[in-house]
């Protein structure tokens, strides 16, 4: 299999050819692709925040947001400067300087994680050996920032928001942990690239999905909850306790939950993608259908088709999952404290914990399949 | 001195300097919220350090273990006790911080002299980096086995009481008559906790 284009060895060849140093060509390559992903993932934003309301609106016979840009594509641009320009406001007896890092909190590590979402072969900030499990750490720091936002507010809602919201995070990561595990066990590596790679042989037949119905899953509504998306939103339920952490805040302290949420739910259907439904390969394998058309692996224009390619793939499933979770959200009532802590201690976690001994067994019967 | 090294210097010095504070302010600071949030500092350049010395997975691991579930279990057990008291003040304190001030120090200059007296033996092997998760599966499975079976029994245990000290919410108001049950927690008999819900709902 071709390794496709290297962006990062192309640019430091062509520095290294104008007659800087190796070392230098690498420092200088380097703020590209963070300042890419950075830029990727807020503009995801916007696209996720159209997709919410429009497909919100279709749910419920409206039309939605249309007179901000061609289909109202740019509402939450307009959302987002109204909020940049509010005043920025401290509430009476909170603590101004925990009330101000909270919201940063919640949102560094979440930009953070993107430094393990490959787009293609080559196309990631940095093929780390712990890859996957980067993502599962960072996004255990995150309720620290939630409780803190919660307590340092001065406010009886938020505080129990804050708590509620970090009980929840704190349940649901086993279950996602496990899940996480069995496709690592099947894979043999932490690595995000290799668990793609390990999905790539067979197109569509083998992605993990097939291997993995339950873990797919369990993953998906651990995932849900980590995000704080509807069927699980008590941390911010409008009925019962106004806004939860959120409620004292306003201006872009504000606004940076809500880009954190919704750059973690484009984050977490993304690493979906990755982990269950084969990352940025094509339903049928690129290699395959080039030689069945007698093009060489190495030609560039395939090669640069096949980046475009994945990328494009990458984003299609992740798009379709947070259209999936905008459907969900108007589907399912929310569920009380209670019930969410049932069916994440009662029901996901033994659940999530034979399927990791199941795929254990399987792997163990049948390596070809399981990957041995 | 090149980039790379440069750069790991820098690291260093602001990770040990963030580090040391971070600690100082734990200890320091009368406010107990502020102590746990600077503990989860604590930890994240102790993470840091860890990355430093390429130990990518130990670095992780101690972001989740230690911020993600220890210092958040510490807030949370902050924040569900968090009973405003005004402490009166004590007389004679300043015997006790002395006192407090003079073990520590005592302590530092103790370990600080042990680490400069040791003729420390460097190990020149080199840092296993990406493949230290096999290195480490490996030892947990072979000659670590018994410490890593271990904790986890120490872990069961801990869970076990944890549930017996929670599950204890119904306190009678009665004192218990019969001096037999000693060693049993004091609780109610489960029917009665849930008629008693029942007439909370009607």
């Amino acid at each position: 299999m071709s390794s496709g284009i290297d962006l990062q060895e192309s640019f430091i060849q062509i520095l290294v050819a104008l007659g800087l140093p190796p070392s230098l060509a690498k420092v200088v390559w380097m703020p590209f692709p963070m300042l890419l992903i950075l830029i990727a993932a807020t503009v995801s934003i916007f696209i996720a925040v159209w997709l919410e309301r429009k497909v919100s609106a279709a749910a419920q016979q409206r039309i939605g947001p249309e007179y901000v840009g061609p289909l109202g594509a740019l509402q939450a641009t307009a959302d987002g400067v109204k909020l940049i320009f509010k005043e920025d406001i401290n509430p009476a007896q909170a603590d101004p300087i925990l009330f101000t890092l909270g919201p940063a909190l919640v949102v560094i590590p979440v930009f953070v994680s993107y430094l393990v979402v490959p787009f293609g072969q080559n196309m990631v900030i940095t093929d780390l050996g712990i890859g996957i499990f980067l993502w599962i750490a960072l996004s255990s720091v995150t309720p620290i920032g939630l409780l803190m936002s919660g307590y340092s507010s001065n406010n009886k809602y938020s505080l129990l928001g804050g708590l509620r919201a970090t009980a929840q995070s704190i349940s649901y990561e086993i279950p996602l942990a496990l899940a996480v595990l069995a496709v690592v066990m099947m894979s043999n590596s932490l690595s995000t690239i290799d668990i793609v790679n390990q999905q790539a042989s067979y197109g569509i037949l083998s992605w993990n999905i097939w291997r993995q119905p339950v873990g797919f899953a369990l993953f998906w509504i651990a995932a849900l909850a980590e995000c704080e998306r509807l069927p699980f939103d008590l941390p911010e339920a409008e009925e019962e306790i106004v806004a939860g952490y959120q409620t004292e805040y306003g201006g872009m302290k504000f606004g940076l939950f809500y880009v954190g949420s919704y750059v973690n739910l484009v984050l977490s259907a993304m690493l979906v993608s990755v982990l269950y439904l084969g990352g940025w390969s094509f339903p049928i394998p690129v290699d395959l259908l080039a030689s069945g058309l007698g093009i060489s692996e190495t030609t560039p224009w395939l090669q640069v088709i096949t980046a475009a390619l994945g990328i494009m793939m990458t984003l299609i499933k992740a798009y379709f999952l947070v259209f999936l979770a905008v459907l969900l959200r108007w589907t399912v009532p929310r569920v009380r404290i209670d019930q969410l802590l049932d069916l994440g201690w009662k029901f996901l976690l033994p659940v999530a914990l034979v399927n990791l001994l199941l795929t254990a067994a399987l792997k163990l019967a049948f390596p070809f399949a399981f990957g041995g | 001195m090149n980039l790379a090294e440069g750069v790991q210097f820098i690291s260093l010095g602001i990770l040990g300097v963030l580090m040391l504070v971070a600690a100082l302010g734990v200890v320091l600071l009368s406010n107990i919220v502020y102590s746990a949030f600077l503990l989860g500092l604590v930890f994240v350049s102790i993470s840091g350090l860890y990355i430093l010395l390429n130990a990518g997975f130990v670095a992780a691991a101690q972001v989740l273990v230690y911020v993600g579930a220890v210092n958040i279990l510490i807030l949370f057990g902050i924040m569900l006790v968090n009973k405003r008291e005004d402490f009166q003040p004590i007389s004679k304190a300043w015997v006790g911080k002395a006192a407090t001030g003079a073990v520590c120090l005592g302590l530092f200059t103790l370990l600080s002299s042990m680490v400069l007296a040791t003729p420390w033996q460097l190990s020149t092997a080199t840092p296993a980096g990406e493949n230290a998760i096999e290195i480490i599966g490996l030892h947990f499975f072979s000659d670590f086995l018994l410490p890593f079976e271990l904790a986890s029994v120490l872990l069961l245990m801990a869970l076990v009481g944890a549930i017996i000290l929670a599950r204890r919410e119904y306190i009678p108001d009665y004192e218990p008559e019969d001096e037999q049950k000693v060693l049993t927690l004091r609780e109610r008999p489960r029917e009665l906790v849930a008629t008693s819900s029942d007439n909370q709902e009607m």
